[in-house]
């Protein structure tokens, strides 16, 4: 299982590759059914046996989409709401990790175990309060009912990647830019904000990801079209109603849905790797 | 343990990036004796080593172990205990656990691998250890550990990648006797790979010289620290260094910055040249020595039992020994002829005062 | 910032993050858990009567949240075993350096960064009786003789949402154990393979060991994670057939807006957690065990 590469014999390479080839096409097979259906026209979409490749590919249903619902829409909210959400929970938990990366070792254990525990709890236990009080301020279908709480479940998460990265940089540098006469604020600015720019990078894709991605409470809290989620406008057809749904647009909407997500995982993909696994390892 | 004994021929290396590693290294591990690798990092020593564990594969050469080859052989059957520079236990394992796990994979008996367990814990003197495990052991436990990781499996040969390398110099002085000992008491045959010349000088059998991944001399310790065939040896081998002139040869003088040296009758050479005298052969002396240069003390650098002289002569520098004294003077210095060592300046090959140069292979 | 511990300034730090976690979180909690010990009616507003212990109660009668949580059982135990073992392979292969692995480790994440909730659909579709192309290509290949119901009959629902969530998160899992094959040092298997050590035994001796806490790690957060699962059974199955995939989160759901009965709806949520809690305890006491003895 090491990497003394030359010393091992060819069969067990032809396998891995397979092997590998295998989990590659079992990864990306959903998503290319999707886009497959997407571009099939009505008639071959609901043709039994499967057709497998549309020919000829058809744009209608991606037209169709801007029709029939508020795609574009849907689309602008979310990208705002985790744009905010994120820029809200980063610069949050930016300040927070730089205070908890200097407490001493029992302090700084607690609180990060702390943070741990509340992102564990099941998010169903927090939706109706949470629904209770959007309603109480008039936020319902308001962008800030769900920036605020996104930023909120994220902070665990954004905390720890950051917080192991400023921990990371050298006590010298806090040191040498005490001795040169700067502030906290300034060496905050200066030299522990510039350093951690990769991990700021990181964290920010990865809560962008999951603000995108959350469905329940947009769903409970966005009831009118023209203010929900992508998620929510189009998985909020739910499981009775499945055969009257107009397969090709969903697959268009499916695609486009997913696109940027799908984008910035093949763009990303290192950090969000090394994020991710800083993230969940120090349990 | 076998009376075989371990050849590379004309072993090269080179990596995925072109890098060559190995540049037809050929060696000979006798029986019962401890090869040494020695050489500067990256010069191609380790690969080598693990080449031969299996580890890593030659780009072109044999490995052979008598008349049989040795290439095709898989890592885990090739009989080698291979001793890393990290030392590399098993973390998750306790001291007698890392002693016997290679022996329970074998399927050995459970009570013969006890036996052995518990002899190689007392000649390593782990026997309070065996509990313990390698993050609570010290440099010094967990090199010993490594050693009774390769020992408990009574292999032929003994690959050991620098093993003291990560030890504070006292134990590691401690640590060079112990290993010979070892060595002689088991009979092992021993490849050692090392970048350190004292442990070379003390341990070896047979010393072979690399750098840049090309052998540069091949021979017995005391043969290469005398006769050194090439000028980076001679000053690679040896404490303190020796002190290298260059300059170009004028009819029977090397003509160096300031200073003239009688080139030795019948030493062949043209052009430029490179002479090379050892600190412990050159004489001091505050009043004029005949056959001698005039020298201005520079760098006075006590060294406990005795003391280094820097002197300047004409524009260049020679180091030399001496008791150790109040204040040090010195400001003469002379030196046998036979003790100078001569190379060519562009190959670094020695050069003979008659006849042939050196022969670096034997 | 100078000497340890909580200076002014940092507590500052910390303030606003605290705040947001306290209103977003903590006082959520302690709302949810005063509703679950409530009758809540509609009345113009919300009216709270005390009900003590009795929606509890309530819950332990009531057949169908026994129902859930042996379906959020199924599913979490289904889903977290199938994910290790696969995670934990994918991890193997990726683990060595080759030409393009940048790419595939790209490919691998694709299903964890997309949408559960919109993949569901995706999922609902490939599952689809009639015009599925799961039981086309079944059929084509002779496995089946007809095309089968799969969201339309109990045990093969579970069985999709399970392969669902699978697709979706082994690549967590599998980044997790690829962290942590990458803590161990290469030295150490080499010194097993020098040993005469077999791939199998260097996997059963070796790495398995030493992979165990992040391994531990892996299944505690999945377990969690996947005990709350909401958006897949909602989107995909609806939780049927006939609430056969009904889960703990969706139970709750259902009695918060489907039925309106919000003081019961806060009792599930609560019990749920409860449960929850004590699993994740559970998993993280055993990592932290195994974690020491790694010393």
């Amino acid at each position: 299982m090491s990497g003394g590469a030359n010393a091992r014999p060819r069969a067990t390479g032809a396998l891995r590759a397979l092997a590998l080839a295998a989990v590659l096409a079992w990864s990306a097979a959903p998503a290319v059914w999707q886009a497959l259906t997407a571009l099939k026209p009505d008639a071959q979409i609901t043709r039994t046996p499967t057709v497998y490749l549309p020919s000829p590919p058809t744009w209608r249903h991606v037209q169709a989409l801007w029709d029939r619902k508020p795609f574009g829409r849907y689309l602008a909210n979310s990208a705002a709401i985790a744009a905010a959400a994120t820029l809200l929970c980063v610069s949050l938990a930016a300040l927070a990790a730089t205070a908890i990366a200097r407490l001493p070792g029992r302090g700084r254990e607690g609180t990060l175990l702390a943070l741990l525990v509340v992102s564990l709890f099941p998010p169903i236990l927090l939706l109706f309060p949470l629904y209770e009080g959007v309603r109480a301020l008039g936020w319902v279908n308001h962008p800030l009912a769900l920036v605020l709480p996104f930023a909120a479940l994220n902070l665990p998460l954004a905390v720890w990647v950051l917080e192991g990265a400023l921990r990371a940089l050298p006590a010298e540098l806090d040191e040498a830019g005490r001795l040169d006469g700067l502030s906290a604020l300034g060496r905050l600015r200066r030299v522990h904000l510039p350093l951690a720019l990769p991990a700021l990078a990181t964290t920010a894709i990865l809560v962008f990801i999951f603000c995108w991605n959350e469905f329940m409470l947009s769903l409970t809290f966005m009831t009118r079209d023209a203010a929900k989620t992508v998620t929510a406008g189009i998985a909020s057809v739910s499981g009775a109603s499945l055969h009257e749904i107009p397969w090709g647009q969903l697959s268009a909407a499916i695609v486009i849905a997913t696109l940027p997500l799908v984008a910035l995982v093949l763009l990303f993909e290192r950090r969000i790797v090394s994020g991710l696994t800083r993230g969940a390892l120090k349990g | 343990m076998s009376m075989v004994e371990l050849r590379g021929e004309e072993i090269t290396k080179d990596f995925a990036d072109g890098a060559r590693a190995l540049d037809r290294v050929s060696f000979v591990a006798r029986p019962g004796r401890v090869l040494t690798l020695l050489g500067p990092s990256g010069c191609g020593k380790s690969t080598l080593l693990r080449i031969v564990a299996g580890l890593e594969r030659a780009t072109s050469g044999r490995l052979r172990l008598g008349d049989e080859p040795f290439d095709d052989v898989p890592v885990g059957r090739r009989g080698v205990g291979f001793v890393f520079q990290n030392y590399a236990l098993y973390p998750h394992l306790t001291v007698e656990g890392n002693l016997s796990l290679a022996l329970e994979a074998g399927r050995v008996p459970r009570g013969e691998i006890r036996r052995r367990v518990a002899e190689t814990a007392e000649w390593l003197g782990l026997g309070g250890l065996l509990g313990r495990r390698p993050g609570q052991l010290s440099g010094g436990q967990q090199q010993r550990v490594a050693l009774g990781r390769a020992l408990v499996r009574r292999p032929r040969l003994y690959l050991l990648d620098e093993p003291l390398s990560n030890l504070d110099a006292l134990l590691r002085e401690g640590m060079r006797a112990e290993l010979k000992a070892l060595f002689a008491r088991v009979g092992a045959t021993v490849i050692y790979v090392t970048h350190d010349q004292t442990e070379a000088m003390s341990l070896s059998d047979d010393l072979i010289v690399l750098r840049a991944g090309r052998v540069l001399q091949c021979a017995g310790p005391l043969e290469v620290h005398r006769r050194p065939a090439d000028v980076f040896v001679a000053t690679f081998v040896g404490s303190p260094r020796m002190s290298v002139w260059r300059g170009r040869r004028d009819g029977d003088v090397l003509a160096c910055r300031g200073v003239q040296v009688p080139v030795p009758r019948g030493l062949g050479g043209n052009g430029e040249l490179c002479v090379g005298i050892r600190p412990e052969d050159v004489e001091v002396a505050t009043s004029p020595l005949e056959g001698g240069w005039p020298g201005e003390l520079e760098v006075v650098e006590p060294l406990g039992s005795q003391v280094l002289l820097t002197l300047r002569v004409g524009g260049e520098r020679v180091r030399a020994l001496a008791a150790p004294a109040e204040r040090p003077a010195a400001s003469w210095v002379r030196w046998p002829g036979g003790s100078l060592h001569w190379f060519e300046a562009e190959s670094g090959r020695r050069l003979e005062p008659d006849g042939p140069t050196v022969e670096v292979i034997r | 910032m100078s000497g340890a511990g909580l200076t002014r300034e940092r507590t500052l730090l910390l303030f606003p993050a605290l705040l947001l976690l306290a209103l977003v979180v903590a006082v959520p909690i302690l709302r949810v858990v005063q509703l679950g010990f409530h009758r809540v009616e509609l009345d113009g507003g919300i009216a709270l009567h005390w009900a003590g212990l009795e929606p509890y109660a309530r819950l332990w009668q009531d057949g169908r949240w026994w129902g859930a949580l042996r379906n959020t059982a199924v599913f979490t135990g289904a889903s977290v075993a199938l994910e290790l073992v696969l995670g934990v392979a994918v991890a193997l292969l990726l683990h060595e350096r080759f030409r393009g692995r940048g790419l595939a480790r790209a490919l691998v994440m694709v299903p964890w960064a997309l949408p559960t909730a919109i993949m569901a659909l995706a999922w609902a579709w490939i599952f689809n009786d009639a015009f599925g192309v799961l039981n086309d290509l079944l059929g084509r290949l002779g496995l089946v003789r007809g095309p089968v119901a799969w969201l339309g009959s109990p045990g093969t629902a579970m069985l999709a949402l399970v392969v669902a969530d699978v697709w979706k998160t082994t690549p967590f899992v599998a980044l997790i154990v690829l962290a942590g094959l990458q803590g161990i040092p290469e030295p150490v298997l080499e010194a097993a393979r020098v040993d005469g050590l077999s791939a199998a035994q260097r996997f059963r001796r070796v790495l398995l060991p030493l992979l165990g806490p992040s391994l531990l790690v892996a299944v505690a957060f999945r377990a969690v994670q996947a005990y709350g699962a909401f958006d897949l059974p909602y989107v995909m199955t609806g939780g049927g057939p006939g609430g056969a995939t009904e889960t703990v989160s969706l139970y709750a759901y259902r009695n918060y807006f489907r039925y309106l009965d919000f003081g019961y709806g806060s009792a599930v949520a609560v019990q749920g957690a409860l449960l929850a809690a004590l699993l994740a305890a559970a998993l993280m006491g055993l990592a932290g065990r195994r974690g020491r003895v790694r010393a």
